[in-house]
């Protein structure tokens, strides 16, 4: 069984390759398919995935500062729910967590639509992975710079706002930046749960055309550009943060 | 104006604190001397609750804190607009202009509003000298720079009292002038001052008493020139004797 399908999916690579020279029909087939589908990828690309991409970013940094403040708070049950938090979404694959929101959840009732579905799994990862990153930025920061704050009269708050976030913000900023090009790259496990993104859309005209190389590369090139303007971007902001610091 | 009543400072088993009274004057500066690991530090960050007193009291102006018994979470704060501080390594906020740091106090701890707190930043540093350096980040400016901003930083809470630690200390040497030159006018506006220094000169010219400390306690104290020309103690003599 295996050695036969493995030899008839080379003989369907090489065909596609030997015919689209050969075969002016087929090329043009090609550009079609490639044109007609450009739109709905880059609304899915945009509209969806970096929308959920975005959203979830913001929403897991909050949870990563309330984690990593859980931490540092030195207060028992807090630290020891943060630690299980981080834990159980480590240790754990996304997708399986992806499913187990959509899928399973409503087992008990709890009917989640798949956008929501996928911001909270997305936003859920983000708040655990980047909850270390921000407690080592927040641990980075020099005690003095609390002392200062808290000797002209500042709160715990006022100063962790004014002083020390900022400060931690800006050391975060690189890796922080690192994990969002990571996020729109995993949106594409949205898919799983209905969300019209753009790694769905493309299955979609995959099921229609049968060209899944030409339709999926087209993905990839999309995913490629989209990463590729974000580092452009992330370097810009890594420039202007290190001026005076 | 300032009363400390037998303050005790314990970090685990080691007693740095052991039973320090003192009371200063509105408008006195005393100046605390004695050697590394004496607590002159500890004794400082007392007096405003950087470090919490094992026991005894601490009055500035009208707060005053007991720390024998349960001190309240809201009464710290209280305590702390009272006392301006001066850190050895300035310990300036990194991320704000010369201007945003000396306006931060005013503006979150006290809601002032930002354009007098500004106005008032802007005059702070132009009287310690650096009226052209508003807008430079900490990072651009000079150690001495940079410590005269930490005094305007402090002056601006309108403290009761300024408390010094080795502000100098982290200097060059062709620094420290302009910072001993900015302290000594605070002094003579009458300024409350309590520094913790090396330098002897300052003490003697400036400082209305000045304080002997060793291993935790108050060894010595009195004005500059009966303590530097014939101290009473032993260990106050040998130390001097150090210094030169
Ligand atoms: N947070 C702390 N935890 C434990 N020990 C401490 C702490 N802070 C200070 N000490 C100890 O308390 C003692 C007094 O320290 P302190 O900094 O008050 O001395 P100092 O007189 O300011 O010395 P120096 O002239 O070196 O600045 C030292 O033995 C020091 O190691
Ligand atoms: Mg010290």
């Amino acid at each position: 069984m295996v050695p036969s399908q493995k030899y008839q999916r080379n003989g369907l690579v090489q065909m596609s390759l030997s015919s689209l020279f050969e075969n002016p029909e087929r090329l043009n087939r090609w550009i079609d398919i490639a044109q007609s589908s450009f739109l709905p990828l880059l609304k899915g690309a945009l509209l969806y995935s970096l929308t959920i991409a975005i959203a979830s970013f913001f929403i897991g940094l909050i949870i990563a500062v309330l984690t990593a403040l859980a931490r540092l708070s030195g207060i028992k049950p807090l630290i020891a729910f943060a630690r299980f938090y981080v834990s159980i979404i480590r240790g754990t694959p996304l997708l399986v967590q992806l499913f187990i929101i959509f899928y399973g959840l409503p087992s008990i009732g709890l009917m989640i639509d798949p956008i929501p579905s996928a911001i909270i799994g997305f936003s859920l990862s983000v708040g655990a992975y980047s909850s270390e990153v921000v407690r080592a930025a927040i641990l980075s920061i020099h005690k003095g710079q609390w002392e200062a704050a808290y000797s002209m009269g500042m709160t715990y708050w006022q100063a962790l706002r004014r002083v020390v976030l900022p400060q931690a913000a800006r050391v975060s900023i690189p890796p922080l930046s690192n994990s969002f090009i990571s996020l729109v790259k995993d949106t594409s496990l949205a898919s799983v749960v209905l969300v019209p993104e753009m790694f769905r859309k493309a299955q979609e005209v995959v099921a229609a055309t049968y060209e899944p190389l030409l339709v999926y590369a087209e993905a990839a090139l999309i995913y490629w550009v989209i990463c590729f303007i974000l580092s452009i971007i992330q370097d810009r902001i890594e420039n202007k943060l290190d001026r005076y610091v | 104006m300032i009363t400390i009543t037998d303050v005790h400072k314990q970090f685990n088993t080691l007693h740095v604190l052991k039973g320090i009274s003192l009371s200063v004057e509105k408008g006195k500066v005393v100046v605390i001397i004695g050697p590394s690991g004496s607590g002159k530090t500890t004794l400082l960050r007392c007096l405003n609750a950087l470090e919490v007193p094992t026991s005894g009291s601490v009055q500035i102006g009208d707060v005053k804190l007991d720390f024998s018994k349960k001190v309240e979470r809201t009464s710290i704060p209280k305590l702390r607009k009272q006392t301006g501080m001066v850190f050895q390594n300035y310990n300036l906020f990194p991320h704000m202009t010369a201007v945003e740091n000396v306006m931060e106090g005013p503006v979150t701890v006290k809601k002032v509003d930002k354009e007098k707190a500004r106005a008032k930043a802007a005059a702070l540093l132009t009287k310690v000298g650096l009226g052209d350096k508003l807008d430079h980040y900490p990072a651009q400016l000079s150690g001495g720079q940079q410590q005269r901003v930490g005094i305007a930083r402090a002056l601006a809470m309108d403290p009761q009292v300024m408390l010094f630690d080795e502000p100098t200390s982290a200097l060059d040497p062709e620094l420290v002038g302009e910072v001993l030159k900015v302290m000594k006018e605070l002094a003579q506006e009458g300024m409350t001052m309590i520094v913790v220094t090396h330098e002897m000169g300052f003490a003697r010219e400036v400082a209305d008493e000045v304080i002997f400390m060793d291993q935790g306690v108050i060894v010595e104290r009195d004005t500059p020139s009966h303590l530097f020309a014939k101290p009473r103690e032993e260990r106050t003599r040998q130390f001097l004797q150090h210094l030169k």
